[in-house]
């Protein structure tokens, strides 16, 4: 069967690692990755527990299906209490790491407390050993990755580490795999760091076996024909990547511009897949080089990019000229829309940079828009900037800004500690465009209603990727829905997190479900693990997993009334284009979500609920 | 009457001849509707998907009853996705 029904438990303090048998029980119930690695984070750690401290522990999942033959197999989460929010942080990347962990024979690896002193892990399939990592400490993850490949001897070795972002604190750091993909929200590469792990090294060469060889490559081979027939992801995706919702979600005045003080961009043509496709007068090249696919992708939506040697922010700097991880749609409108900046060679050097030392670009540049409101407002002045005139639209400042992010030096210290804490440290805690203390990313919730709800009740804090229903309300997939209208949108919410909670746990990639549904997702899983998995079987997993999220955030402290949105969003109108005039309806919303969810009026799942589910 | 119109991704080429980027203005009769202009453009069926006048999505069945009127701003794209 798929999981390989092995964890490997590293004791950090102790400087051990030791092989433990999967508990199938709970496989059986929670599947794999998200679900099945926030049950043993729930079981083995205090809610209250100080995300810091050496009793946080640090769970890297794969799912059953990770490192197998179906398409976007690649997928791993890192589990932890989030560094940004307290809150459930599970983060999920791509990339080839994934799949070479769970080729070297492990289900996961779930590190406790803290080394004396920088180690990495090294694994080579059953082989683990803690290896002193004092040499790579202070050094990027571009450098860690090369220096772990060669120490190895095995080119084909797969590194994901933590930058001197992770290393020094700042709270939205990631854990960057195959140099430019990442685990990237939450702070869970800032819990990496706090426990002196710097990078984990993986070369596994047993492959993956299913439970039926024969009917999974026949249900693999069904799903990757839906995928290529899809127009979405069998020529969307491939052709344009996540950028072309730039102007989309503009024209449908969804943009949240200038800290989401506007809801549309007068630059966002300049910073899409148009922007980024555009020849330019300087070299006669494009900033878009090629795509990427990650291990076992048939979708390759992934982009590489390339920027203009002469553009102000890489001038004789050689170590960024070549092609590397180009903009996706997120970190684009992050840093561009956010802080109105429309200089896409700027916003991808400030990507490169949150790929070289390990920050999330979301919660980056969602803070730093926070952070030139305040500055415009005099709340903040070049006094406590150190020099830098923090306005909105320049591409100078943010440049400056990010160099000191990554390092967690001069004003970027105060920028790692995200919108949040910011906010409240300048006394403007409206400010923060955050939910349970995370960044949201780019939807307003004013003109697509069913966002709001969803950054609002997102488990890990304001984010996206919980119940992506701007598929269903601006995309019209899988059926086309209002996205101004409210009604109905606590069913679409429910439906996309309990799915998404689902297709987290089985080692896919959440895109395939612009083509998929459960319907195409349960003959794989079913064909590669013991036990009749049917969609509806997948369903309850996922709805499972996302109350005993909410059981560990209302252990942990957090109550129904986080379930909110900034006063913006709830008071004052958008501006312009289809929403002009509306606010964020979550009043509306939220008690039949509740109600929905078989919880209380205050937000707490009910016993019948629970026992239902089996929580 | 004139109207902007955006066409994007692969429709691009159904642009008038010399657009530089993503949009132009075209000429349409009084009465022009969103079913009609795209009729126009001579697409293949199932090339285009989000149809959107002023930002606002133009269901299958309303497109050939919603006429267009001074400066609307009609966008067409073919099914994409991203997040």
């Amino acid at each position: 069967m798929a999981w390989t029904e092995k964890i490997l438990r590293v004791n950090l303090t102790k400087g051990t690692c030791e092989s433990e048998p999967l508990n199938m029980d709970w496989a059986a119930k929670y599947l794999g990755q998200r679900g099945l690695a926030t049950k043993y984070l729930v079981e083995e750690i205090d809610p209250k527990v100080d995300p810091l401290s050496p009793d946080n522990k640090l769970i890297f999942a794969t799912g059953p299906l990770t490192g197998t033959c179906a398409s976007t197999s690649a997928r791993y989460s890192v589990i932890t209490k989030g560094a940004l929010t307290g809150a459930i942080a599970c983060s999920n990347s791509g990339g080839y790491f994934g799949a070479e962990l769970k080729m070297a024979g492990w289900d996961m690896i779930i590190f406790e407390g803290k080394s004396s002193s920088p180690v990495y892990l090294s694994i080579v399939n059953d082989v683990a050993e803690l290896r002193s990592a004092e040499h790579l400490w202070g050094r990027s993850v571009w450098e860690v990755e090369p220096a772990l490949k060669a120490e190895s001897g095995d080119p084909q070795t797969r590194v994901c580490s933590i930058g001197v972002a992770g290393e020094t604190g700042v709270l939205f750091a990631c854990i960057v795999n195959d140099l430019h993909r990442a685990a990237g929200r939450s702070g869970v590469g800032t819990v990496m760091g706090s426990k002196n792990l710097k990078a984990i090294a993986v070369r596994g060469t047993l492959g993956v076996t299913v439970k039926d060889p024969k009917a999974f490559m026949e249900a693999t081979a069904a799903g990757k024909k839906v995928l290529a027939d899809n127009a979405v992801t069998g020529e969307g995706l491939p052709a344009f990547g996540t950028q072309i919702l730039m102007n989309i979600i503009n024209e449908s005045g969804a943009l949240p511009s200038k800290n989401s003080s506007d809801v549309q961009f007068d630059g966002a043509t300049k910073i899409g897949a148009e922007g980024m496709a555009e020849i330019r007068a300087s070299d006669g090249k494009a900033n878009l080089v090629t795509k990427q696919a990650c291990f076992g992708c048939t979708i390759a939506c992934g982009r590489i990019s390339q920027i203009d040697k002469d553009h102000f922010t890489v001038v004789n700097k050689p170590e960024y000229w070549g092609a590397s991880g180009g903009l996706e749609y997120e970190a684009a409108w992050a840093l561009g829309a956010a802080t109105q900046i429309d200089d896409i060679e700027c916003l991808t050097y400030v990507n490169f940079l949150c790929n070289e030392q390990g920050y999330d670009p979301i919660s980056f540049g969602s803070t730093v828009a926070a952070a030139m409101e305040m500055f415009e407002d005099g709340d903040l002045t070049a006094k406590d900037t150190g020099g830098i005139e923090l306005k909105f639209g320049s591409a100078e400042a943010l440049t400056q800004i990010a160099e000191l992010t990554g390092k967690n030096e001069g004003f970027g210290a105060e920028i790692g500690l995200g919108s949040k804490r910011l906010c409240e440290k300048y006394g403007r805690p409206e400010l923060s465009m955050t939910s349970k203390g995370q960044e949201f990313p780019a939807y307003d919730p004013r003109a697509i209603q069913g966002m709001g709800l969803g950054y609002a009740t997102s488990n890990r804090g304001g984010c996206h990727l919980r119940g992506y229903t701007v598929a269903s309300e601006i995309l019209g997939i899988p059926e086309k829905t209002d996205p101004l209208e409210t009604e109905g949108k606590a069913g679409l919410v429910k439906a996309f997190q309990d799915a998404t909670a689902a297709v987290d746990s089985s080692g896919l990639c959440l895109f395939t479900t612009f083509a998929w549904s459960l319907d195409d997702i349960a003959p794989q899983v079913d064909a590669a693990c013991d036990g009749d998995w049917t969609p509806e079987r997948l369903a309850e997993t996922g709805e499972r997993i996302w109350n005993m999220e909410r059981q560990f955030n209302l252990a942990a402290g957090f109550t129904g009334k986080d379930d909110t949105l900034p006063q913006r969003l709830l008071k004052e109108a958008a501006k312009t284009g289809p929403a002009e005039g509306k606010i964020a309806g979550l009043d509306v919303m939220l008690p039949e979500y509740y109600e929905l969810r078989g919880w209380t009026a205050d937000g707490i799942p009910s016993n019948q609920t629970l026992e239902r589910l089996g929580v | 009457m004139n109207l902007k119109i955006k066409l994007y991704a692969s429709l691009t080429p159904y642009l008038p001849k010399g657009t530089p980027k993503n949009e132009a203005e075209i000429e349409i009769p009084k009465g022009a509707t969103v079913q009609s202009v795209l009729d126009g453009f001579n697409m293949p069926e199932g090339l285009y998907k989000l149809v959107l006048v002023n930002g606002v999505f133009i269901t299958p069945e309303d497109r050939a009853s919603r006429i267009f009127v001074e400066n609307d701003v009609f966008a067409v794209w073919p099914p994409v996705a991203g997040g």
